[in-house]
């Protein structure tokens, strides 16, 4: 049995040194791939301090600030879609799905509709008022589902599913209204915002970010034995003694504070939330202290290298990083929603 | 004997004399709101002028021509697109016993985004036309994957599934038809064609439509019988003798050309599908043969009131009908999900 688990524990340890070598890899490959392709060794001389200074402005002022950006909110959006997997007890629920995403889309639609994006950069703290209103946007759709799934002092899986999917279809009829009526500048910007894309490119958003994701997602890890619990079942579940509905009510918030930071500088990015956590279950089983940290970095690895292939594919125009993750990821979706029973 | 029989599975539906009420009562509501639709706009026309250019059409006049060239197309494609979604609604929720099966959760908007996002990039000069018949295939191809992918799933055609599927498949073919507008630069063709709903309609295009939305219903009278049947379960039809895959496959057949027809005339009108049949359902009873009818009705009174909403709204802008129904259309679907999809 010692034996047993210990072996499981280094073959743990090497698929987390394997994603991030993996990381590492893709990082370098991002960096030298795009409009202005970088040599290799003059990335390395760069990164070492020796560059060129048109090599240092598009790498440090560019590339690095949006490789990690996606890092930061591929690791997001993974964990937050795990964390909703666990609380709804339904393999398929994704932040994307539930409406979070449109509720970030719609609160930044309405802010571009009304201030018509003058506030974009204007000093140092109006940059942050957009996300803040991608943010203000994914609690209330997260309230409004959570609300109108209470019914008889629970909230079941399914109603938080189904909920989620009609809150998600009453937003985007909220979007059509308002995005019909923006100048042709801003409703490009809309569209484009809404299909994902990471826009927040500069070293003061990923500070931000990482500070979030640093205090929440230890949180989310800390509770990974609550996870645990509720994915056996709510009958198990009180059994075992949860308090159900106030554990699913912090782990929710923890999930859409995680979302919706990610999404306020990404976008609406959908099933990254989904892939993410299925393949960690595929490769470590269930136990979310496992899963979770190889979410986050499966999503990270999985979210830059779909964002380095938006970038490179139609050079040099850009496909948003959302619109490539949906177009690898429904089909997987598709076939997990053949497989499970 | 033998009619008591087949009227044995039907024993709690309601007196069809309340259809009879609900189908003459709707149809002259149909009219009235024709008028009152062909009356409302930039301009108001007086109800005299109204009359005269149905009954004694005059070239020369040119409120006449702009009633019968814009506004009475308008007012018959509203109809006929709220009574093409609201049957096919109806039908598919009889044939998958799936209270949230509806036109705009089955991927139809999305197929036909993508074939018109395909074909303003790879034939730019596509007319009007060209462009409702790559719509029509797309529409179909979109349901047929859902649909399809469905009914391959293990444990079979859940709630929870259907919607699922509908918005992975909805999310591919949209996300893919981005991709084109972007690397073609089409995106903002494709948005303008869709929020367009009735509002550009011309004679042309409902003269092509028409006849696919006209074999739809045909034949979904025709199976109406069958659809009630079907509507007991799999095992209740096919005890009673029933061909169950000759009439999904009917009734596939018909929700196809209902909701090809409609989105492409119409574009994206969501939950129109989804809340007339439970409604029609709510007062006519259980019966497929009293539901069809009544939905269709329903179906085109719930649209072309939508559309003087939207023209009323925000004048003399335009709000989406598509958002109208919407409006109506979400607490409904939320009523529907808080019962967790029971109540068929």
């Amino acid at each position: 049995m010692q034996k047993f688990l210990s072996t499981n524990e280094k073959k743990y340890k090497s698929l987390l040194i394997t994603l991030f070598i993996l990381i590492i890899v893709s990082i370098l490959i991002s960096i030298n791939a795009g409009y202005i392709k970088i040599p290799l060794s003059e990335v390395i001389a760069t990164l070492l301090g020796n560059g060129t200074p048109s090599n240092e402005l598009t790498i440090f002022d560019f590339r690095l600030p949006r490789i990690f950006m996606a890092l930061l909110v591929g690791m997001g959006i993974a964990i937050s879609g795990a964390i909703l997997q666990g609380i709804s007890q339904n393999p398929l629920a994704d932040p994307g799905i539930l409406g979070i995403n449109a509720g970030a889309g719609f609160a930044i639609v309405l802010y571009m509709f009304f201030f018509q994006g003058t506030a974009f950069f204007t000093g140092w703290l109006s940059i942050f008022i957009m996300p803040l209103a991608a943010l203000c946007g994914a609690f209330l759709a997260a309230f409004l589902i959570y609300t109108l799934s209470w019914k008889n002092g629970r909230v079941t899986p399914t109603r938080l599913l189904l909920v989620g999917i009609g809150i998600n279809a009453a937003f985007g009829a909220g979007l059509i209204i308002f995005q019909m009526k923006m100048e042709p500048i801003n409703f490009m910007k809309a569209i484009i915002w809404l299909s994902g894309t990471i826009w927040g490119t500069n070293w003061t958003f990923v500070w931000t970010l990482l500070l979030w994701l640093v205090v929440l997602i230890p949180i989310a890890i800390y509770k990974s034995r609550v996870l645990d619990v509720l994915k056996l079942g709510e009958s198990i579940a009180i059994a075992v003694g949860a308090n159900i509905e106030k554990e699913r009510r912090f782990l929710l918030f923890i999930s859409v504070a995680l979302a919706g930071a990610c999404v306020s500088v990404g976008g609406g990015i959908t099933f990254l939330g989904l892939i993410a956590p299925h393949i960690a279950r595929r490769l470590v089983g269930a136990r979310h202290a496992k899963v979770l940290p190889l979410t986050a970095l499966l999503g990270a690895l999985l979210l830059l290298l779909a964002d380095t292939l938006g970038r490179v594919i139609f050079a040099p125009m850009e496909l948003p990083v959302g619109i490539v993750v949906s177009i690898l990821g429904a089909p997987y979706f598709i076939y997990l929603l053949l497989k499970s029973v | 004997m033998n009619t008591n029989v087949e009227k044995e599975p039907f024993q709690n539906n309601k007196h069809p004399y309340i259809s009879m009420i609900i189908i003459i009562s709707g149809i002259a509501l149909l009219i009235l709101s024709v008028f009152l639709s062909i009356n409302l706009g930039a301009t108001n026309q007086s109800a005299q002028i109204v009359w005269d250019a149905l009954f004694h059409f005059d070239k020369e006049n040119s409120s006449h021509v702009i009633i019968r060239e814009l506004r009475l197309p308008r007012a018959i494609a509203a109809i006929f697109v709220g009574a093409a979604l609201a049957i096919s609604g109806a039908i598919m929720q009889g044939m998958t016993r799936n209270p949230l099966a509806s036109p705009s959760i089955m991927g139809v908007t999305a197929g036909s985004s993508f074939l018109i996002a395909i074909a303003l990039a790879v034939v730019p000069s596509v007319t009007y036309l060209g462009l409702m018949m790559f719509s029509f295939v797309g529409a179909g191809l979109g349901a047929a994957l859902v649909f399809g992918i469905t009914a391959m799933a293990k444990g079979g055609m859940t709630t929870v599934k259907l919607a699922l599927t509908g918005s992975a498949i909805t999310s591919l073919l949209s996300s893919l038809s981005t991709a084109i507008g972007i690397k073609f630069n089409v995106s903002k063709d494709i948005s303008y064609w869709y929020a367009g709903g009735v509002s550009s309609v011309q004679p042309q295009h409902i003269m092509f439509a028409l006849p696919f939305i006209i074999a739809g219903i045909i034949l979904a009278l025709v199976l109406s019988r069958s659809i009630s049947v079907l509507s007991l379960g799999e095992e209740i039809a096919r005890g009673l003798g029933q061909r169950t895959g000759v009439i999904r496959f009917l009734g596939t057949i018909a929700v196809l050309l209902l909701t090809g027809a409609a989105v492409s005339i119409a574009g994206m009108i969501g939950f129109v599908g989804l809340v007339i049949p439970h409604i029609t359902r709510f007062i006519v009873g259980v019966d497929y043969r009293w539901i069809i009818p009544c939905s269709a009705v329903l179906g085109g009174l719930l649209l072309i009131v939508a559309d003087m909403i939207g023209r009323m709204i925000n004048a003399p802008f335009e709000t989406p009908v598509g958002a109208i129904t919407a409006i109506i259309g979400v607490p409904f679907f939320l009523y529907l999900a808080r019962k967790e999809g029971r109540g068929l």
